[in-house]
């Protein structure tokens, strides 16, 4: 429970989707001006990063990893097809996002009015398959988890759109200066409140270092998880890289 | 006029400056600010795109009028994946540190909207040689903008470019230290990406008015 809560916040705050990471930059800054169109661009991709990362999962545990295809048989064990991760994601999200348009038209038209323009625009978003790519390289352990971190991520975006907008419709009666209009003054306000959303860095490090010491202990007893290990560190050497950049 | 046409040198040389894809166009924002914390990775960055914008836009040029238009999307997400795994398994080859510093920023070229959208406004339209120069202007535009953050965020925020001290050595005392400079760490922090691309825009905007929005 307690690290369901903990994604969620890491997620939601901490490394949010557009103030950490930069993802779905483009229909953040295209899709910003009014704060309705903001609102059913955001619902959509909560719900689309919900279904994809938790599918994408499945595909990466029982598929994709190194030694994922053990479960066909011994002789499969060494197969690693991981490089094939980039067009089966891409894949799911664009069939999903295809079948999710179709159902909704379906069953709940005025749903599909209201979101209907912004799901296609959805799989070409970057925060959809970044979701799914950060799923992969942060190693997930659970389908709970997996699902956890998709909806948590959505709402962390959902929210940054929601601001953003919100700030955009009154920034219209300011006097800004002619060349940073539009474009430039979006740029530095997310600037701006990036660097409040980076205040939240500090909320979740004490369960980090407890988390990271129980690893070291567990590695001292076990020689043969060294190997793990190692591989865990380096995932996390690289998420914090991304993280920092 | 040689191998290239009046018009076929303004397919290259817009997107460098007035219809630049990221500040005019805004497209390909993600991958643009958050792997501009070092020069290197930036330029690493605008190779692959050149390479996968390029390639891309003649691949699709050459089959645009057997794709149905209901799954074209499909079919440009598959062509893109592909050139994204080339250039993804190409980068872990050769140059494996950088890859990790890249992490998933090259998976998320297939979804850089300036692929997407240069496919779509372009490549579905036009004849490949065309396709080919549009590819490679805009992704030399996308170039430009990269490096320019780079060079600035690397700069301001370690004092280093491509990893050479170029303001002296921090610990020592040497060179622009030795005069009390110290590196703005928050450079290289992701806020301040936003607010260089911020700043670009101010500046291209101010030289050519006609670019202001209203």
């Amino acid at each position: 429970m307690l690290e369901h809560l903990e994604l969620f916040f890491k997620s939601v705050f901490v490394s949010n989707m557009v103030f950490a990471t930069f993802l779905g930059m483009c229909s953040y800054l295209a899709v910003s001006k009014k704060v309705s169109t903001a609102v059913g661009l955001g619902a959509a991709v909560i719900f689309v990063l919900a279904v994809t990362v938790p599918l994408n999962w499945l595909l990466d545990q029982y598929l994709l990893r190194d030694g994922a295809l053990a479960w066909l048989g011994p002789e499969y064990a060494d197969y690693d097809l991981s490089f094939l991760s980039f067009i089966l994601f891409i894949a799911t999200i664009a069939t999903m996002v295809q079948l999710v348009e179709i159902v909704v038209e379906k069953f709940s038209p005025s749903l599909y009015n209201s979101l209907g323009i912004f799901l296609p625009l959805i799989a070409v978003n970057c925060a959809i398959l970044g979701g799914s790519l950060f799923m992969q390289s942060r190693d997930i352990a659970t389908i709970g988890l997996a699902f956890n971190y998709g909806l948590s991520s959505g709402i962390g975006w959902f929210l940054a759109i929601l601001a953003i907008a919100a700030i955009r419709e009154k920034i219209r009666y300011s006097n800004v200066p002619a060349p940073l209009r539009g474009l430039g003054i979006t740029f530095i306000v997310t600037g701006l409140m990036a660097i409040g959303f980076n205040s939240f860095g500090g909320m979740l490090t004490g369960g980090d270092e407890g988390a990271k010491e129980e690893l070291q202990q567990s590695a001292k007893t076990e020689e043969v998880k060294e190997d793990v290990k190692k591989e865990l560190e380096k995932n996390e050497v690289s998420f914090n890289n991304v993280q920092n950049n | 006029m040689g191998l290239l046409t009046k018009k076929d040198q303004a397919l290259i040389l817009d997107p460098l400056a007035d219809n630049n894809p990221i500040t005019i166009q805004v497209l390909g924002i993600c991958s643009a600010l958050a792997i501009t914390a070092e020069l290197k990775a930036s330029i690493v960055m605008g190779i692959s795109v050149l390479f996968v914008l390029g390639v891309g836009n003649v691949v699709i040029s050459l089959i645009r009028n057997i794709i149905p238009s209901k799954i074209r999307i499909i079919v440009q997400l598959v062509v893109v994946a592909t050139l994204v795994i080339i250039v993804d398994q190409v980068l872990k080859a050769f140059a494996y540190e950088l890859s990790k510093t890249l992490a998933v920023f090259v998976g998320l070229i297939i979804t850089n909207c300036i692929i997407m959208g240069r496919f779509e406004a372009f490549a579905l339209g036009n004849g490949p040689w065309k396709s080919f120069l549009d590819g490679i202007g805009n992704s030399l535009g996308y170039a430009v903008i990269l490096i320019i953050v780079g060079f600035f965020r690397e700069l301001l925020g370690s004092g280093t470019l491509l990893g050479f001290q170029v303001l002296g050595d921090p610990v020592a005392k040497t060179g622009l230290y030795a005069l009390g400079y110290e590196n703005n760490g928050f450079m290289v922090l992701s806020p301040m990406a936003l607010i260089v691309v911020g700043i670009i825009i101010w500046v291209q905007r101010s030289r050519n008015k006609d670019l202001i929005e209203d």
